[in-house]
């Protein structure tokens, strides 16, 4: 059987149960609302735009505190990486911060910047750039030394040694670091969404909340469920398999 | 066979600001003394850190002169500092003391006129086939056309021109050993470093890359610094094979080998020579195994 036959049926069990569920009455809908109700709720939350509208605002600010988490990060990791002070000093620390959910940052974060668009990108780039950082730090220290060596004695100095070899030799971890700064950037968007009220995917969880609407809430969520698969799939996944693909990391057979 | 001390007054060389600085007698070839040497290694020693914190000295004052066009190949025991030598020369490593001399000029940076064949082949995992010979042609700053042009001949004369477009990982151990062949012939560099280039290939191959290597050699005038723990190779190759002593890595003797080209390995003058050093080289396996089993 195939994979995506394996899912259908799959979802198509997890859907009737559900449906069979609500017929039977056990809880009430605000309780346990029925499949087709969030249907509804997911068509009129599109046809009334204001679901295509929060998404993009969503989309808005993780694009720029994700952005700001790669650059920053890259940049962090390659002077981690190359300072022997820091190596053994900054690196610790930032393991230790790792351990901090992105959540704790909140009240930091509202205390720095008020109730304002820039305190949920704090949040954000705080929960994702430690894991591009580390990420990148390891790549350039775990990257097998004859990579380098073959590059500098080929002719490749400075620039074109970090942009020919060092980079792309150091790429399976970069891309590890990627995906999971970008999930942990995709967490922290929605608990700095939910600190106050704007645009976006949390305020509309936060609406569905104050206005008891169940359906409301079950269908946000699902719609941050998919949003967050299919990036993962369709972005990160396929360079993931190129990557392996070229070197070799997949089994050709 | 014959064994040669440099018997001549002391040979000085002109440092970059004009200073004569001596350098001590060293065993050379009488061709060697003729023009300004190819390379010249002059008392060259090497301590790498170890985990302990302690330094070990890998190679101890090598005095070496190449003549250029020579083919001088080394041998020693695994561990003796074979490799640190030719990085060395490379450029990829600093020496703890004296220094490498090319074309009279000191050597302190990486050079495309020296190419090395790594052991572990270092080829790049991310790049084609035809990409991973390229590279050393895109640093350089050729044309695309041309390079394109020197990958093909370069693939072809290593019998791997079906496999430009394929992905390192995809070739065997010995494809990918020729892989790293071309990669470095494609460069055309003066010296060519081949750090055990053919350990990991099978007798036929191996023996189609010494004629090709051979003729190539003669026909380019390159320098090659060949290393091997095969004597029979390196009499099969050598100008002059040099055999290092187990740590510290010292020269300890040089042999040239004047018999007539082009040789086989199977030559009974080939496996005669080979004998020869061979004893020399054992005393040296046999300090290394001692050191090894006391561990
Ligand atoms: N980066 C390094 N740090 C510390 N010690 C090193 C390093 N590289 C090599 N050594 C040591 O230096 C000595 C010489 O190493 P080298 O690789 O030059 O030997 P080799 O003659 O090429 O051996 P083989 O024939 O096995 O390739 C060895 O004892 C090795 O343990
Ligand atoms: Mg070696």
């Amino acid at each position: 059987m195939k994979p995506i036959a394996r899912q259908v049926i799959f979802y198509g069990v997890i859907f009737g149960l559900w449906s069979l569920i609500c017929k039977l009455h056990i809880w009430p809908p605000y309780v346990l609302p029925a499949p087709w109700a969030i249907v509804e709720a997911l068509w009129a939350g599109f046809q009334d735009h204001s679901f295509p509208i929060a998404i993009l605002a969503s989309m808005r600010r993780m694009l720029i505190g994700y952005g700001i988490s790669v650059v920053l990060g890259t940049f962090l990791g390659i002077v981690l990486a190359s300072n022997r002070f820091f190596e053994q000093t900054v690196s610790g620390l930032l393991v230790s911060l790792q351990s901090l959910p992105s959540i704790c940052w909140l009240p930091l974060a509202v205390l720095w910047f008020g109730l304002s668009e820039n305190a949920i990108l704090f949040v954000i780039v705080m929960g994702s750039l430690l894991s591009v950082t580390i990420s990148m730090e390891t790549g350039r220290k775990q990257m097998p030394k004859i990579y380098s060596m073959a590059g500098r004695n080929l002719g490749a100095r400075k620039w074109n040694l970090f942009y020919h070899v060092l980079l792309p030799a150091s790429m399976p971890y970069i891309v590890t670091g990627l995906k999971q700064g970008w999930a942990f950037a995709w967490r922290s968007l929605f608990a700095g969404e939910m600190i106050y009220v704007t645009l976006g995917l949390g305020q509309q969880l936060n609406a569905g909340r104050d206005l008891n609407d169940m359906n409301l809430v079950i269908a946000v969520m699902i719609l941050i469920i998919a949003i967050g698969t299919t990036v993962d799939r369709l972005l990160f996944r396929t360079i993931e398999k190129r990557l392996q693909m070229k070197w070799g990391l997949l089994s050709a057979t | 066979m014959t064994l040669t001390l440099n018997a001549t007054e002391d040979p000085t060389v002109l440092d970059e600001n004009g200073n004569r600085i001596p350098v001590g007698a060293a065993l050379v070839s009488p061709d060697a003394e003729s023009a300004t040497p190819k390379l010249w290694l002059q008392n060259l020693s090497l301590k790498y850190k170890t985990t302990g914190g302690e330094r070990m000295l890998a190679l101890d004052s090598i005095d070496l002169k190449v003549r250029a066009g020579e083919f001088l190949c080394i041998v020693g025991p695994s561990g003796c500092g074979k490799s640190t030598l030719l990085f060395l020369i490379a450029g990829l490593h600093e020496p703890t003391s004296g220094a490498v001399l090319m074309d009279g000029k000191k050597v302190i940076h990486t050079g495309t006129d020296r190419i090395m064949i790594f052991q572990e082949h270092g080829l790049f995992p991310w790049l084609t086939v035809e990409e991973n010979v390229e590279f050393g042609l895109k640093m350089k700053g050729v044309e695309k056309k041309l390079r394109r042009e020197r990958v093909r001949e370069y693939l072809n004369l290593v019998h791997l021109g079906k496999f430009q477009k394929s992905y390192i990982h995809q070739l065997s151990g010995g494809m990918k050993q020729r892989v790293a062949i071309a990669r470095a012939l494609a460069t055309e560099p003066d010296v060519l470093l081949m750090d055990e280039p053919f350990a990991a290939l099978d007798a036929q191959t191996r023996d189609l890359l010494h004629d090709e290597l051979e003729r190539i050699w003669a026909e380019t005038g390159r320098t090659i610094i060949f290393v091997t723990h095969n004597v029979r190779e390196a009499v099969r190759l050598g100008d002059r094979v040099a055999v290092l002593t187990f740590r510290p890595g010292r020269l300890k003797r040089e042999y040239l080998i004047d018999l007539p080209r082009p040789r086989h390995l199977e030559d009974t003058a080939v496996a005669g020579t080979a004998r020869d050093i061979l004893g020399d080289l054992r005393e040296e396996i046999n300090k290394s195994l001692a050191v090894e089993y006391q561990q």
